[in-house]
């Protein structure tokens, strides 16, 4: 038993290994000056989809419940994120203390959204779920496009619709503007904290699925009515999956929205949901270092391959259909066995 | 009067949505899957028959010939490639993969049409009907949107209820296993549940494009979410429960954007999914069901 | 000692009395049949006890708590568990962690013990692999402990289910036809093992079967389920011989 418990903990430092070689794969490449401005470019959105792809194979995979409202959390995360750290530029000088407070700010929304938004939802199964979640991640982009929050005098100020009507002083100024979002957030996003999140979410998800809440989890996914028979509080797990799902997405948009001088809630519509629900089912779903990989990989391959960019999107969906018929068909899983069966006598037949 | 022409406004938008839901509620009763791909069967057939009247000019009613002959061709390719070998595999993989054939579908007509919105030629060529001393004006394509749809109904009813396919069609929504031991062919049956499911899309992707005129890769997905909100409000697998579905979201749409706000009507509409999963998730005309321990 | 107790427990659904009046007395160690043709209402019977359903009326008295009307986790907690007459095992995980998600209510340790790996964290999960181990070996299965459990075969996955139930120290157990997709050979040694688990766990099981020969071998004291009611009750050999009951199974 000690043997299985070791290959699982080489497993898992694997995982945070492969993270830590990337980030000094990347030094070194800088260092000897073979990195273009385009990867450059695009080291901070890697960690970005890398974490998100992980927190949502945390609510497919582990929790077994296809959430297509993902990008409303990282919405949620990225607007408190940059609005905190916009509001106290005076209060608070320094940029790094801003923007980690805010991490902190946009992960915390991001989760008390999870919670939320979790307890109607999770209450349904399946199809009803999945357009539930995608349903609210539509509304928190409306809400967000028509929202105006400005300050003066010490006091914030919420309207809708119009930045008229949210009746500022002369001295006030508006911090979020509807459909235009934040503007110039101050970048502070850098590949260092974007691995360092890395591994934070890495730390948190490996954990939790390798402890006794992680089972539990897992168990109810596995099978709900017996879950429930040994014991287990179905609702307090599957809002505590969603919710550190949700908080680690909020996270992502924090990192991503100190990346860009411009903040727009429409981003985050339910194309970018399914984006990464793209990287998690080609990463595997459940395993956690197959999202690592998916969203490194699906996101370089295209700028990388230029020309091949307007293919992209087809050949994700083609991979997709593949995929899944390849792994969930019964009849592709009866072969699959076949075979290995097949292999597996070969190989006996040989020894003896 | 403006709440009344937004009312009639309302009917024809949830007209549409009806015989978008009733594909929905169709494929979901007998296949048991949530067909994501078919809000993008409307775009494909809104591009058909974009094709046929506008590129090379022949006349409106092959238009809608042509449209409801591909999609129909599509849906049944689809449900053949894709959905089949997954049947027996769980909800999520199946929805996965639907998912897939949703994207697919846009960014095939994306690479062929490119994401500029193409203006799109009504098929209907008639003047407005004009009611109460010219004030309110009804267009012919709101009429012929409301009386198509009442069409549909009228002939799915009676198709459902009078034909042996229809009858085979709600024993394999009742029991798969036991329809296949009565002799009913139950691959025959999805199939053709899929076929009819297109054809009424495409119907109603020539109809959504005729009354709002333009046309782009991702027109079919709001209005597919939407219509799959109606027949959820209607009680997910019941006919007429899509229709009232419709209609009732149709009006909701319209009144919330013309007095409470355009920009959050589809949020309105959205929280009233959710509002009726989470009160009654049976939806109006549905029946309960509850798993077996 | 009874360590239950039922009484007058009832529940109808739309009108249909799928058990009607339904009594029971267990004493404690005992093997007890629950038995009745098919659709008498001996599974439903099973869903009461355990909070699935809630009754419309009755007493539950497990070790003189009333648990009638208590939700799931916490009849599991007074100390009823079960197994199910379709296995439900959860299927992706290890055996050894089917049996210590039984263990989850034991021995346990906050989440963030979990998370940031505290002494804690390593203590109980030490135990509760050394527990998990025991039980799988009281049923011969410690070698297939990092199996997939859809892996095992039908018989095995019947006894991990019942390790699983075992882990979460009921005070009754209930288990739902557990010979059912066995050969003879197979049921022999499950009757062996059920005395077995009785003799060594010191439990109280309540079993629905429908194999006479394990029902006749084994339980001590046997209830007769027909339409929902009470036909007979009784020790085993009586009611195995009474008219009603043999009426009951064979037809007029």
């Amino acid at each position: 038993m000690n043997s299985v418990k070791r290959k699982k903990l080489i497993d898992n430092l694997f995982t945070y290994g492969l993270v830590v070689f990337c980030w000094i794969a990347v030094q070194a490449l800088s260092a000897t000056g073979h990195m273009t401005n385009q990867i450059n470019g695009l080291l901070v959105p890697i960690c970005m989809y890398v974490i998100l792809a992980v927190s949502l194979n945390l609510t497919v995979g582990i929790s077994g419940e296809l959430s297509l409202g993902h990008a409303g959390f990282m919405c949620v995360g990225a607007f408190s994120g940059s609005f905190f750290t916009k509001l106290m530029a005076e209060a608070i000088p320094s940029l790094q203390a801003r923007f980690i407070i805010a991490l902190v700010i946009g992960a915390l929304t991001a989760a008390f959204f999870g919670v939320i938004i979790g307890i109607p939802v999770l209450r349904l199964r399946g199809d009803y779920l999945a357009i539930v979640t995608l349903a609210f991640g539509e509304i928190i982009k409306n809400v967000m496009n028509v929202i105006y929050v400005g300050v003066d005098n010490g006091m914030l100020r919420i309207a809708m619709e119009k930045k008229a009507n949210l009746n500022l002083s002369e001295n006030g100024r508006v911090i979020i503007e509807g459909a235009m979002g934040i503007t110039k957030t101050p970048k502070a996003s850098t590949f260092t904290i974007g691995i360092v999140l890395v591994l934070i979410t890495l730390f948190i998800v490996q954990n939790l699925i390798n402890s006794r809440t992680g089972r539990a989890i897992m168990a109810i996914r596995d099978n709900r009515i017996a879950a429930e028979s040994v014991g287990l509080n179905i609702t307090k797990y599957k809002l505590l999956a969603f919710s550190v799902s949700a908080s680690l997405a909020g996270m992502a948009g924090v990192l991503y929205s100190h990346n860009l001088a411009s903040l727009a809630a429409e981003k985050f519509d339910y194309n970018m949901s399914i984006l990464i629900l793209v990287y998690v089912v080609l990463g595997g779903i459940g395993n956690i270092r197959g999202s690592i990989i998916s969203a490194i990989v699906l996101t370089l391959l295209p700028e990388l391959l230029r020309g091949m960019n307007n293919y992209r999107m087809l050949i994700y969906a083609i991979v997709l259909i593949i995929m899944m018929i390849a792994n969930s068909a019964p009849s592709a899983i009866a072969a699959r066995e076949r075979l290995l069966e097949k292999f597996q006598r070969k190989n006996t037949k040989e020894a003896a | 009067m403006s709440f009344l022409s937004c009312l009639i406004s309302g009917i024809s938008l949830g007209s549409i949505y009806a015989i978008i839901a009733l594909g929905y509620t169709m494929v979901y009763g007998i296949a048991k899957m949530l067909n994501f791909a078919h809000g993008d069967i409307i775009m494909v057939g809104a591009f058909a028959a974009y094709t046929i009247v506008s590129t090379l000019g022949m006349p409106p009613i092959l238009g809608v010939i042509v449209a409801v002959a591909v999609c129909t061709l599509l849906g049944v390719t689809v449900e053949r490639i894709a959905y089949k070998p997954l049947r027996g595999a769980s909800s999520l993989a199946v929805l996965i993969t639907a998912i897939g054939v949703s994207y697919l579908l846009q960014n095939l007509a994306l690479l062929i049409f490119s994401a500029n919105p193409q203006k799109f030629q009504s098929v209907v060529n008639l003047p407005a009907l004009k009611l109460a001393g010219g004030e309110l004006s009804v267009s012919a394509v709101t009429i012929i949107t409301v009386v198509t749809c009442l069409v549909v109904m009228f002939c799915l009813t009676s198709f459902i209820n009078k034909t042996k396919k229809g009858q085979a069609m709600l024993a394999v929504s009742e029991d798969r296993g036991a329809a296949t031991l009565m002799g009913i062919n139950v691959n025959g049956t999805i199939a053709l549940t899929f076929a009819i499911g297109s054809a009424l899309a495409a119907i109603a992707g020539v109809l959504y494009c005729s009354a709002y005129d333009t046309l782009t890769p991702y027109i079919g997905s709001m209005p597919g979410i939407k219509a799959f909100t109606a027949a959820v409000f209607g009680g997910i697998g019941s006919i007429p429960g899509a229709f009232i579905g419709g209609i009732i979201l149709g009006i909701i749409e319209q009144l919330a954007k013309k007095y409470i706000s355009s920009q959050l009507a589809d949020a309105i509409v959205f929280a009233v999914l959710i509002i009726v999963l989470l009160v009654r998730p049976s939806g109006i005309l549905g029946k309960k069901t509850n798993e077996k321990v | 000692m009874n360590i239950l107790e039922v009484n007058r427990l009832s529940i109808a659904f739309g009108g249909l009395k799928a058990v009607d009046n339904f009594n029971i007395e267990i004493k404690k160690g005992q093997l007890y049949g629950l038995i009745g043709p098919n659709g008498a209402g001996k599974t439903t019977v099973f869903n009461l006890l355990t909070g699935v359903y809630k009754p419309d009326a009755g007493i539950i008295m497990l070790d003189g708590v009333n648990v009638a009307g208590k939700r799931t986790i916490s009849i599991c907690q007074a100390g009823i568990a079960r197994t199910f007459q379709n296995i439900r095992l959860f299927t992706e995980m290890s055996v050894l962690d089917n049996v210590k998600v039984g263990l989850h209510n034991h021995h346990r340790y906050g989440i963030a013990t979990g998370l940031f790996r505290l002494p804690g964290y390593f203590r109980a999960e030490k135990e509760m692999d050394e527990r998990a181990m025991e039980l799988l070996k009281v049923f011969d299965m410690e070698q297939y402990f990092d199996y997939k459990a859809a892996n095992l075969p039908y018989g095995q996955q019947r006894k991990l289910e019942i390790a699983r139930a075992l882990a979460t120290e009921p005070k009754l157990l209930l288990l739902d036809e557990p010979a059912a997709g066995m050969n003879p050979n197979e049921t022999t040694e499950l009757m062996e093992m059920i005395r077995f688990v009785r003799d060594t766990f010191d439990m109280t099981i309540l079993l629905i079967e429908h194999d006479m020969k394990l029902v006749s071998g084994i339980c001590e004291a046997l209830t007769v389920l027909n339409f929902g009611q009470v036909l007979c009750q009784g020790e085993t050999a009586e009611v195995l011989n009474d008219p009603e009951v043999i009426k009951a199974y064979l037809g007029e």
